[in-house]
């Protein structure tokens, strides 16, 4: 029996235990929930049962994929507005160096900020019916990750490939492109998968200071606050999903530019 | 060797009184002294020497890597900095330097593409080139794919790219395990007769230097400089007999015993 279990113990596990694994602890752990609530009615009124999550879920399916859909977009645009912005600064803090030395203090000041802080202030500043101070919370929480990265990533080329360029006569042009860029994208798509679940945190988490009535969290606060526990959960739920999504796209992208790169 | 070796081009490099030296914050570092030294086209040269003596710095030198401080150099006749922007030379380093995310032939057709050859004849050259390395069947992997030797060929397939007349070499095969590296050394000698390129290749392998080049120029450090210039000799064909033979030892005593000169000599100095 001891045996048994040190030779499994040193052998990677079999592909179908590394699936399996998780989908039973998450089994376990729904069946230890529902026993709690549903059978030992222990739980407190704002814990409902899985079950009436899911219920609330399906029932109320339209709302919140509408609910979704507004707090995506506006996890997206940050994203996208964020990371180019950060893409573009990180080119020139490389390129020159005095540029690199006025932007440090800068991002590092932003990034030890709690982004979601200066909130209501974006949201007072462009008003209440505007998505606008949203999405420029949830771009500046994806800017950082990305520059920081990226900046990084475009002053990696390796002594012997810089040789070997400067050999073969590259124009700075052809270095950029064929070599430093090639370089520095692993560190990117780094950067974006890292930026991507703090776009959706931060997205979601302005919606509770203001702004237009919509987005998931909006919903999650209202219900909350009027009690319909299941409701808000399922909400959650939403929430969840968007920032799977988000994380596993980039994972996925991270995971293509990244196939190359030992050597 | 080369048809062209006219006049002003019969040299592959002529350098004179060549002098390097690196600043560093606390003192002046001089990495060469007072280097002489001609390399006629088509001809095989072996820069050996100590770790420090320069030999590294002055191949830098003639590939416009590095600037001289001191001293005259010409490459067929030009300097050193057009020489490089006309691709006069072609390179290869102690590590291969492939572009990770480039296949075989991606990494052979790098320079022709910097060059702006047009895709039909670079791709012709490219099979041309795998061919000449016998890489033919990888020419779709990837560096990661590859073994060290096979990596280092791809190096010097690139190196070969755009037909330089001068081939420059530093230490191509010192990461490599013995067998690999004797069977990399008579596919240079190949590759060298077929090509007609002079080449400058850096070693710290005495075997290496003797069964490679005609000359093998023997350099000592601090500072860098050349102490002796052995004349090899042993005929164009480097088949796997000549390693047996006693004409290859007696050159390989030969550069030994250089090499020992110049470190008595330096014991003298102190």
């Amino acid at each position: 029996m001891s045996l048994r279990g040190t030779t499994i113990g040193a052998r990677p596990l079999p592909g179908w235990v590394r699936i399996a694994a998780p989908i039973g602890v998450g089994i376990l752990g729904l069946a230890a929930w529902i026993l709690y609530v549903d059978v030992a009615a222990a739980a407190p009124r704002m814990l409902p049962s899985p079950v009436a999550i899911v219920q609330e879920f399906v029932l109320h399916a339209d709302i919140i994929t509408e609910a979704m859909v507004v707090t995506a977009t506006n996890a997206l645009i940050g994203l996208v507005v964020g990371s180019i912005v950060a893409i573009a600064l990180a080119a020139l803090a490389a390129a020159i160096r005095p540029f690199d030395g006025m932007l440090a203090p800068i991002v590092a000041a932003l990034a030890v900020i709690p982004i979601v802080a200066i909130t209501p202030v974006l949201n007072t500043m462009f008003g209440a019916s505007s998505q606008f101070g949203r999405q420029a919370v949830a771009g500046l929480a994806a800017f950082i990750p990305v520059f920081v990265n990226v900046l990084r990533g475009l002053r990696q080329s390796r002594p012997v490939h810089r040789d070997l360029f400067r050999a073969s006569a590259a124009t700075p042009g052809q270095t950029f492109r064929l070599l430093t860029l090639p370089t520095a994208l692993p560190y990117l798509m780094t950067g974006l998968r890292i930026a991507s679940s703090l776009a959706v945190i931060a997205a979601l988490v302005a919606e509770y200071f203001g702004g237009p009535a919509d987005g998931i969290g909006t919903a999650i606060a209202t219900y909350a606050k009027s009690g319909r526990a299941a409701l808000a959960w399922a909400f959650v739920l939403g929430g969840i999903i968007i920032g799977l999504v988000f994380f596993l796209v980039t994972s996925l992208l991270e995971r293509l530019a990244t196939r190359r790169m030992p050597v | 060797m080369s048809p062209e070796t006219t006049a002003p081009d019969s040299l592959a490099v002529q350098a004179r009184g060549i002098g390097k030296v690196f600043p560093t914050a606390s003192a002046d570092v001089t990495a060469l002294t007072d280097v002489d030294l001609e390399v006629a086209a088509g001809e095989f040269v072996s820069l050996i020497g100590p770790s420090g003596c320069g030999k590294s710095t002055l191949l830098r030198l003639i590939a416009d890597l590095d600037v001289a401080t001191t001293g005259e150099l010409q490459i067929f006749g030009k300097p050193a900095q057009q020489a490089r922007v006309d691709q006069d030379y072609g390179i290869a380093f102690q590590q291969a330097g492939l572009l990770p995310w480039r296949t075989v032939a991606g990494n052979i057709a790098l320079p022709l593409e910097l060059h702006g050859t047009v895709k039909s004849s670079r791709d012709a050259r490219v099979r041309e080139l795998a061919d000449l390395v016998g890489l033919s069947d990888f020419i779709d992997r990837y560096p990661d794919q590859l073994s060290g030797g096979m990596q280092q060929r791809v190096a010097i397939a690139r190196a070969l790219a755009a037909r330089p007349r001068l081939l420059l070499m530093d230490e191509p095969f010192g990461a490599l395990d013995e067998m690999t590296r004797e069977y990399l050394q008579s596919e240079l000698t190949r590759i060298a007769a077929e090509t007609g390129a002079a080449v400058v290749f850096v070693t710290h392998s005495i075997p290496e230097a003797v069964f490679l080049s005609d000359r093998v120029v023997v350099m000592s450090p601090r500072p860098g400089r050349i102490t002796e210039i052995v004349p090899i000799g042993l005929g164009s064909t480097r088949g796997e007999g000549l390693r047996e033979s006693p004409a290859y030892f007696e050159r390989v005593t030969a550069v030994r015993e250089a090499l020992h000169g110049a470190k008595v000599e330096r014991a003298n100095e102190r």
